[in-house]
């Protein structure tokens, strides 16, 4: 899926020609991509390859990046044990969250969608308020907070079901599900809304027809009309679900402290701010970078023949 | 078109069971027609199960919302009570007045940091949604050397967790010398991917007819493109200037920006925030001064929310019209 189109590599001369020709003819359409790309390669194209390359250095920041070869891929995979735990994590989180987020956003931007217009705009509010705000989901701190005054806690407490509050952030035995959970609350974000406004340019009259051909309920209105025509928008909403559900990680470090209690909230994007941010090992960062970027690859394109996208 | 083929789905007896010949002539009428029924296929049962979910989803989101919201409110003997509770006595706006004041006393006015964040959002969030979209237009309807690649381009930018891409960007600002201006925040947000991908997506949507049509009375590239593709997909664009704007909103750009002068609102507020809670995470004791933060950042995305989401309405100009 990601093959870059080679314009001229061993085409005959009349197809370099005729190349140069579709160039011409297309004036206008690089007129208008012009200006956004240029600021896409300087800004974003630039640090990713660059970041690509440096992932076979040794990089401090301090002296010039010195050449390593494969050697940062070989000490990821054969001598790094942490890496293995986040790769573990990052995949079960992944798979666990992924789907389930991506099924949530679609499912209930459809219910909100049944909605007559201002309590489907209330609902929508509701729904994304949480990734609205990049620090809302702190509030899980004092929900789920180890000392006696958490709310959890305290009330689990009057209730007498335990003696002792419970440490719901650094207990292994806890920890990953209560993650889990603020996880998924957080979850109804950037493809939710855009599923929102995907329904929003369904065209109507197809409900219609469908209603005459035989359509019986909403259910099969899903399958048969919303669904097939949703399918660009469903693209766009499964590429940034991978994005969100294998960067898993920030929030993660800010709820269960960084590092967490045995790594067991450790993953790949915590390995990369560990080695990143803290090491200042950047050329290995980015060989774990490279590796998780590659993960993601495959998974979207795994998506993109479920959905069957071709592009 | 449109009118005549909702009047026949209002006389299909599946649709309305039992339907009195009065009721039947007021869904005749047009003008109640469009806001009584609107789509066909709509039973009781499945409204009770879209509300049943909605009511259990609305309350695992809201319920923390409400929480955050209250405890912003609550004064500091009510924060510690045990057992917790549910609803403020006293409520009171200390907790913003405590933020309000530390702001008073930072080095820079305090409305100065709420210019800076207020430009560079607007800034940004118009460049991208119209730029963004002026890319996605060709490289969704027109085939030519180089789409296809730069499309695959955005996507693998998309899949590319940041952190490792800091020293990077941070050597081509310097490079360009953008490095402590408001360029090295609004340049890098304006070409960012996810804009082009959205845009592009919904594009699709579009009938190659229409574009072709227009085409032929002789409208140019740029003509279609503003007075034809935009208005259709109106929803997708006011979307994507929410997620522009809630971006750059919540960025810091800490790593670009050294000037106290030129630092944005969230960078000043959490600044506030954490020389003023000290260590420890979930400090109970720091939740209002965190909380009224979380609020008072979260007040021009919401306002910006309501304002995009209540035009979020039907674009229906293609309607008819089949490929």
């Amino acid at each position: 899926m990601f093959n870059k189109k080679s314009d001229n590599s061993g085409v005959p001369n009349e197809n370099k020609k005729n190349t140069w020709l579709e160039i011409k003819k297309n004036k206008a359409n690089y007129l208008l991509i012009a200006p956004y790309m240029i600021l896409f390669l300087i800004f974003t194209v630039v640090p990713v390859v660059a970041s690509m390359l440096l992932s076979f250095t040794y990089f401090n920041m301090l002296q010039w990046p010195e050449w390593r070869g494969w050697l940062n891929y070989q000490r990821l995979f054969l001598q790094d044990d942490i890496f293995l735990i986040g790769l573990k994590n990052t995949l079960m989180f992944a798979f666990i969250l992924g789907p389930i987020s991506y099924v949530c956003c679609f499912f209930f931007a459809w219910l909100v969608n049944e909605l007559p217009p201002k309590i489907r705009a209330f609902m929508t509010l509701l729904f994304y308020a949480p990734s609205m705000c990049g620090s809302v989901f702190t509030i899980w701190l004092y929900i789920f907070s180890g000392d006696a005054h958490g709310l959890i806690n305290s009330y689990l407490m009057e209730l007498g079901w335990i003696k002792s509050p419970i440490q719901w952030f650094t207990n292994t035995g806890y920890n990953v599900k209560v993650c889990i959970v603020i996880q998924l609350w957080l979850s109804l974000g950037t493809s939710f809304l855009s599923f929102i406004a995907g329904f929003q340019t369904l065209d109507k009259t197809y409900f219609e027809a469908g209603a005459i051909d035989g359509v019986k309920n909403r259910f099969q209105e899903l399958i048969f009309i919303t669904v097939p025509s949703m399918r660009p928008q469903m693209m766009f909403g499964a590429v940034m679900q991978i994005a969100s559900s294998f960067g898993i990680g920030p929030v993660l470090r800010r709820l269960g402290g960084f590092p967490s209690t045995d790594y067991s909230l450790n993953t790949i994007e915590t390995h990369i701010y560990d080695y990143g941010s803290t090491r200042y090992e950047m050329g290995y960062a980015s060989a774990v970078a490279f590796v998780l970027c590659i993960m993601m690859i495959v998974t979207r394109n795994l998506m993109a023949r479920l959905i069957r996208v071709n592009d | 078109m449109t009118k005549e083929a909702t009047i026949i789905s209002a006389d299909n007896k599946e649709i309305l069971p039992g339907a009195l010949p009065e009721e039947l002539r007021e869904y005749t009428k047009p003008k109640k027609l469009r806001v009584k029924k609107k789509r066909v296929n709509r039973s009781i049962y499945g409204d009770f199960f879209v509300i049943f979910f909605l009511v259990l989803m609305a309350l695992f989101m809201g319920l923390p919302l409400y929480y955050s919201i209250i405890n912003a409110f609550k004064p500091i003997n009510e924060l510690f009570i045990f057992p917790p509770r549910f609803y403020v006595v006293q409520p009171t706006m200390s907790n913003f007045t405590l933020v309000m004041d530390l702001a008073q006393n930072l080095w820079v006015p305090f409305s100065r940091y709420l210019f800076n964040s207020i430009f560079v959002s607007v800034t940004v969030t118009i460049a991208h949604v119209i730029l963004a979209s002026m890319a996605a237009y060709p490289l969704e309807k027109a085939k030519f050397p180089g789409s296809k690649g730069l499309f695959s381009l955005v996507q693998l930018t998309l899949l590319f967790t940041g952190g490792t891409m800091a020293i990077p960007q941070y050597v081509v600002m310097a490079c360009l010398g953008l490095v402590n201006t408001y360029w090295a925040l609004i340049l890098p947000s304006i070409g960012g991917s996810l804009g082009l991908f959205l845009m592009k997506q919904f594009m699709a949507g579009i009938p190659n007819s229409m574009l072709e049509a227009a085409k032929i009375d002789g409208a140019n590239e740029f003509t279609i493109f503003w007075k034809l593709v935009m208005p259709n997909v109106k929803p997708a664009w006011l979307t994507l200037s929410i997620f522009a704007f809630q971006a750059i909103w919540n960025a810091t750009g800490s790593n670009f920006i050294y000037s106290e002068e030129l630092k944005m609102l969230p960078t000043a507020l959490n600044q506030i925030y954490a020389a003023d809670a000290g260590t420890g995470v979930g400090n109970v004791a720091r939740q209002g001064a965190a909380a009224a933060v979380a609020l008072i950042l979260m007040i021009p995305p919401i306002i910006l929310f309501i304002a995009t989401q209540s035009n979020v309405i039907e674009t229906m100009a293609f309607s008819g019209m089949k490929d």
